[in-house]
């Protein structure tokens, strides 16, 4: 038996769209298939990971908190993505962000400082963020180093360092040894968007850059730069764009926007510097820009849905004493799945049993 | 034992799992496959041989079970880019992911089990040599494996027919489907080798260099060992160089931890990471860009007909 592709003369835009839906749906099945052999049901699994989570007011902001950051780094990705490069260290450009912007919070911590640190620190996490993101794509294009490695291995380094400041410098003295910092100020916290909810401005940077993303790639010279480069790069040359710095501005604002992602999960949701300060959310969003199809408000609704594999995840947990590795199993799936749905819109396929077909 | 002989004992215990993991995704990438699911296929084969070895209490099916568990794993990844020409890079990733997620999961109930350790062959007289009698002749088998893994690999390539095709489909997929080879049955046999491989190097790790199943016990080793792939210009002899090289930084950098120097544990932990980078960065300054590399490396194959 082997499969047979035939490209396909034209692809309806429906199908485009569904073919994230369609992977979805697919990995569902096969989570629950996991869920069944592990011996649980996989409706109460469905239940606690999808139902209950969009049913209860509570969880739905939850929910949004933690598409933030899912969606600040997806946005970034995707303009890596799209020029075909593969910066995948978005997880380390993410904690660089948080340890840039949490130097000013810890600096300025007890003092009279005003309502300057706060737009400082998110600022100084961008810029952690980018430079950090920085290193492999000038490694790539000063040296011609592969770029997938060198930021993964960024990514280890990154958190050791983190792992370092919560264990020694920035660890709180009167913290009875706990391996964190002092809780923020007031004034380094990013405060929530309504008084009494949980959702913080971070949403909105978000979203920001979603619409931003989306004009400057539907609109402008850059976007047609970026997808020029991804989908024919001697066409680029031709053109006259430079593949250096196309390189250097997508890594500076993927991890940018990584840093963006990491500063504001310290300050608006975690409060203090620890020695882990993310879930995967780095990994996560490559899954999430891939199901959004680097499209802006696909990575938007894919960020939402990601988001609630992670509370799903949190209480299957609680509730079904379920690991949380399901959910990181269940995201390498969705992974393969979108990945492989692509091909089926662009490609017939066909499997053909020996001696059938040519 | 002296501390000398023991630290080159380490050594060796450390390189091994890179060796072998190296050399099964240096065989994909020669048949123009990139597989970035090594960490994934190494903590599976770590965790399916952990259980199966403890539940049978038997280190040979482990091993084999190991081995299964990461054949498995390169057969979907096998099954999505060469049956449906699907994004090497994304989908070696998404590997990665799906195998760390659903390691955690098989090994969860084995956390906190103990394996005895393997029992090393001992070659009378000659073991007890000063200094290199252990090194050379009092290792277990599967650092023998290793080496012969190197050597066999190494002539396949360069000696046989079959090498041969595995390498013209590896540069020029396009002639070589020309030239009428079955260039995805090809590929796919690669990547079940490696993956076998990375199974392999995962049950090592699991049953002799930690004797343990933890979540995040590969640390980076896969990634490591496809580093190790590129510093080795996608020749076997070099991967052998390189991953006693890696692995002799890892065990003194342990070492130097135990010293206590005063220099931060973190930092030191961060060393085989910030070499790996070092080694990329000189190896582009010696050769400029990608030395060695198959030509046909991470395209997606589609047969026209």
């Amino acid at each position: 038996m082997r499969f047979e592709l035939t490209p396909r003369a034209n692809v309806s835009p429906v199908a485009r769209a569904l073919a994230p839906v369609a992977a979805f749906i697919t990995s569902f099945l096969i989570a629950g298939l996991v869920i069944w052999l592990m011996g649980r049901s996989p409706i109460a699994a469905f239940e606690v990971y999808v139902t209950q989570p969009l049913t209860d007011p509570w969880s739905l902001q939850e929910l949004i908190v933690k598409a933030t950051p899912l969606a600040l780094i997806a946005i970034g990705l995707s303009y890596c993505f799209r020029a075909n490069l593969w910066n995948i260290g978005a997880e380390g450009q993410y904690v660089m962000g948080a340890i840039f912007g949490s130097w000013l919070a810890l600096a300025t911590h007890g003092t009279e400082a005003g309502f300057w640190v706060l737009p400082a620190m998110l600022c100084l996490g961008i810029i952690g963020g980018a430079l950090y993101g920085l290193i492999p794509a000038f490694l790539k294009t000063r040296f011609g180093v592969n770029e997938i490695l060198t930021s993964l291995m960024l990514v280890y380094v990154a958190q050791l360092i983190l792992d370092y400041l919560a264990r020694g410098p920035w660890r709180d003295p009167k913290g009875f040894n706990f391996p964190q910092s002092v809780t923020f100020d007031p004034a380094a916290t990013l405060p929530p968007i309504l008084e009494t909810g949980r959702v913080h401005y971070g949403a909105l940077f978000a979203l920001t850059a979603i619409l931003v993303t989306a004009i400057i790639l539907g609109r402008t010279l850059f976007g047609y730069r970026l997808k020029l480069t991804g989908d024919a790069p001697r066409a680029a040359q031709f053109a006259g764009f430079s593949a250096r710095s196309t390189t250097l501005a997508v890594f500076a604002i993927s991890g940018g926007l990584a840093g963006l992602a990491g500063i504001v999960e310290v300050s608006g949701q975690i409060g203090q510097i620890q020695p882990s300060i993310s879930p995967g959310y780095g990994f996560t969003a490559i899954t999430v820009a891939f199901l959004g199809r680097l499209n802006p408000i696909g990575i938007l609704v894919a960020a939402l849905v990601v988001a609630l594999t992670f509370i799903g995840g949190e209480s299957a947990q609680i509730l079904l004493r379920l690991p949380l590795d399901l959910t990181q199993a269940f995201q390498g799936i969705l992974l393969l799945c979108v990945l492989a749905a692509d091909a089926l819109v662009s490609y017939r396929v066909r499997f053909v049993t020996r001696g059938g077909g040519k | 034992m002296t501390t000398f002989e023991a630290i080159l004992l380490t050594i060796v215990t450390a390189s091994t799992p890179l060796l072998i993991a190296a050399m099964g995704e240096l065989v994909a990438e020669r048949s123009g496959v990139l597989n970035l699911g090594v960490e994934g296929m190494m903590a599976m084969g770590a965790a399916c041989s952990f259980a199966a070895a403890v539940t049978f209490d038997s280190t040979l099916l482990g091993v084999f079970t190991g081995i299964l568990a990461g054949a498995l794993m390169a057969s979907l990844f096998a099954l999505v880019v060469l049956g449906f020409a699907a994004n090497q890079v994304g989908s070696g990733l998404a590997l990665t992911i799906f195998g760390l997620g659903l390691s955690g999961l098989i090994g969860a109930p084995f956390v906190g089990a103990r394996r005895d350790p393997v029992a090393p062959i001992e070659v009378p007289g000659l073991s007890d040599l000063p200094y290199f009698g252990r090194l050379f002749f009092g290792q277990d088998l599967f650092v023998y494996a290793s080496i012969a893994l190197t050597i066999v690999v190494a002539l396949y390539l360069v000696r046989t027919r079959s090498g041969l095709r595995l390498r013209s489909v590896g540069e020029n997929h396009g002639s070589a489907h020309a030239l009428g080879l079955p260039v995805r049955r090809i590929r796919f046999l690669a990547i079940i080798f490696g993956g076998a491989c990375a199974g392999l190097a995962g049950a090592y790790l699991a049953l002799v260099y930690t004797r343990f199943w933890s979540p995040g016990m590969i640390a980076g080793r896969g990634w490591i060992a496809l580093a190790l792939v590129v510093f080795a210009a996608w020749r076997p002899a070099w991967v052998l160089v390189g991953a006693y090289i890696f692995g002799a930084a890892t065990v003194l950098q342990l070492h130097a931890q135990a010293a206590q120097f005063g220099v931060p544990s973190q930092l030191l932990s961060a060393v085989p990471y910030l070499a790996t980078i070092l080694a990329l960065l000189l190896l582009s300054l010696r050769h400029g860009r990608a030395i060695g590399a198959p030509g046909s490396l991470g395209a997606p194959f589609v047969p026209d007909r």
